[in-house]
């Protein structure tokens, strides 16, 4: 048995992981919960988040709080990406067949990662830590960078905004009319398609966050999403399809399972992901907390 | 003969002259497109006419493809046992995968057929002593081909490489799978399949078992995936972990679906148009994913039959114009 202080820190960076795949996969669930829409797309809005933050870094350049501009800007310039996406091509997608949608998204996917192959190449592109979370700190013996302890303290505060938008606000109380029944929200004076087109924005708002703000953790390159939206799948599917919370569960899961599947049995741990996938899809097709497909 | 017999005879026929054209480089892309059309076609089994979406095929393909490696480089067992085996191994883990994926509809099915060809990927990936792991297998032996070489060697016109040999190998088993599969499709059984495609609670009402026959489709998909896998590991002299890696179940769809679900040789013609079309494209650019992306979102909201479909419409098309003229 390792030491409590190891356990501590992988446990801390499973956690880490898990909350930017909480960001990526939140989106994914909100597309999928209001727009029934399975969007595979969704990895390369991750992907440009990330080059988008990697060149808005290369304009600023490098100095205190910049990079938080650079993010930020990144995660905007995706949202708008998305909107654009969704107004001229996803539209057509709602209501039909689940094969058109899934071939559909991953067109768009591979159009959306071929540009970004013609604008960056395929070298590795990586972004330095911010100036002023670049230090790191001990705690129960583990040490543990300063980005790390900041990526775990934003992702449930990103829930919560979450949850409070959804529950407490007249825009969620639209977003949820939406996710139940679209027509008679529209019957009762709601521009529904102008709010397919905002949940969209949120959603690869959400994902480009994602994506800008691991560039300074993990090198941006090709292929990083094809890799996340498994993942992603992985944990939507766990935490329930369209669940907030689920997904933040499922995402947490996700991360200590792949953590300590590494740390214990090196070469399942990849395996233990998908398996657990599978027998929740098994035993209970909704996923931890969602609700049955009507 | 009927006409449709004929046709199928002529391009049997023409697949065999292939290697005639002297050029290896033909040979080659024949062979890829053979062994594709057969997975495609297994695929459709279940898209088209069970509609059944399955999003993780290339498990079924890549299991074939290591059995067949494994017992031909590993253990010596004659192509006459390994490739078989390929299949009965496609349709056992198709069996057990399947139970439970027929349980599920629609996204669900798909998401769980997407984690089994995952569990599949990770443990071809990751069990170095038996798959090679990440780096995969390399170096399958071609089939033994002594007896033929030997004869070959003898009748002036008949001396053939290995890879042609083998070639020739593929397009005999790939059109005793695909007649199989035609076999499959037009019986009362394939008839069924149709059945609980159009509607399944209707065929519910009218006392079929439905999961039964959605589990045989699923067996019989995977059965033909892994003998397209076990022809693929030998073409390709070589089984890696990707085969069974999620971006290949899409490929696979894609053919399918470019070529045309709603008929058997559809994917066949997605199969040869997507090798063409990739050879053509990568020549002039790096940017294929950029073109197939392209085609798709092209293909997806204007010819949603595919080609096989577009043509259908248009010689229909054809037809009235010819009869009010």
């Amino acid at each position: 048995m390792p030491d409590a202080s190891f356990v501590f820190a992988q446990s801390l960076s499973g956690l880490t992981a898990a909350m930017f795949l909480f960001l990526i996969a939140s989106g994914l669930s909100l597309i999928f919960g209001v727009l029934r829409v399975l969007n595979f797309a969704h990895g390369a809005f991750y992907m440009l988040g990330a080059y988008l933050a990697y060149q808005s870094m290369l304009w600023l350049g490098p100095g205190p709080g910049l990079f938080w501009i650079a993010a930020l800007g990144a995660a905007l310039g995706v949202a708008l990406l998305g909107g654009v996406v969704e107004r001229v091509l996803f539209r057509y997608l709602y209501g039909k067949e689940e094969l058109y949608q899934l071939l559909f998204t991953y067109a768009l996917g591979l159009i959306l990662s071929d540009v970004a192959k013609i604008f960056w190449g395929t070298q590795q592109k990586s972004v330095s830590r911010p100036p002023e979370l670049a230090g790191s700190f001990s705690l129960f013996g583990a040490t543990i960078p300063q980005y790390n302890l900041f990526i775990i303290v934003l992702g449930p505060s990103i829930a919560l905004a979450f949850w409070f938008v959804l529950q407490r606000t007249r825009a969620g109380r639209f977003i949820r009319a939406a996710a139940l029944d679209r027509e008679t929200l529209g019957a009762l004076g709601v521009n529904v398609d102008a709010l397919y087109t905002w949940v969209f924005m949120l959603a690869s708002f959400l994902g480009g966050l994602g994506g800008a703000l691991i560039s300074p953790m993990r090198a941006t390159t090709p292929g990083m999403d094809t890799e996340v939206i498994v993942e992603a799948f992985v944990v939507v599917v766990i935490g329930g399809l369209g669940s907030l919370w689920g997904t933040f569960l499922g995402a947490v899961v996700y991360g200590q399972v792949l953590s300590f599947g590494i740390l214990f049995f090196p070469r399942f741990s990849i395996f233990a992901v998908f398996a657990l996938m599978a027998a929740v899809l098994i035993v209970r097709p909704w996923g931890f907390l969602g609700r049955p497909l009507r | 003969m009927s006409a449709r017999g004929l046709t199928w005879l002529l391009v049997f026929v023409a697949a065999l002259l292939v290697p005639a054209l002297g050029s290896r480089f033909y040979t080659f892309l024949a062979n890829d497109v053979i062994i594709w059309a057969l997975l495609a076609t297994s695929l459709n089994l279940l898209v088209g006419y069970t509609g059944l979406v399955s999003f993780g095929h290339a498990a079924y393909f890549g299991v074939g493809a290591y059995v067949t490696g494994i017992l031909m480089k590993k253990l010596a067992v004659p192509f006459v046992l390994a490739w078989p085996a390929a299949g009965l191994f496609g349709a056992a883990f198709a069996l057990a995968f399947g139970f439970f994926c027929v349980r599920l509809t629609r996204i669900y099915f798909a998401m769980l057929t997407l984690a089994f060809a995952q569990i599949v990927w990770a443990i071809c990936f990751k069990w170095n002593e038996l798959t090679g792991g990440e780096q995969g297998m390399p170096e399958i032996p071609y089939p033994d081909f002594g007896w033929l070489e030997r004869v070959g060697a003898a009748v002036p016109l008949l001396s053939w490489r290995t890879a042609e040999y083998f070639y020739f190998l593929t397009v005999a088993l790939v059109a005793a799978s695909l007649w199989a599969l035609h076999r499959i499709v037009t019986s009362p059984f394939g008839r069924m399949l149709t059945t609980i495609r159009e509607n399944a609670e209707r065929a519910e009402f009218i006392g079929v078992n439905v999961r039964r026959y959605e589990l045989a489709a699923f067996v019989l998909a995977g059965a033909f995936a892994g003998l397209a896998g076990g022809l693929f590991g030998i073409f390709n002299r070589g089984v890696f972990p990707d085969f069974a890696y999620w971006t290949k179940s899409s490929e696979v769809l894609i053919m399918t679906l470019l070529g045309g679900m709603g008929t058997f040789l559809g994917p066949s013609i997605g199969a040869l148009v997507l090798i063409l079309l990739n050879q053509q494209i990568v020549s002039y650019t790096e940017y294929w994913p950029l073109v197939l992306g392209t085609v798709l979102v092209v293909l997806l909201f204007g010819f949603p039959g595919g080609i096989a479909g577009a043509v259908g419409v248009l010689a229909g098309r054809l037809f009235r114009w010819a009869r009010s003229a």
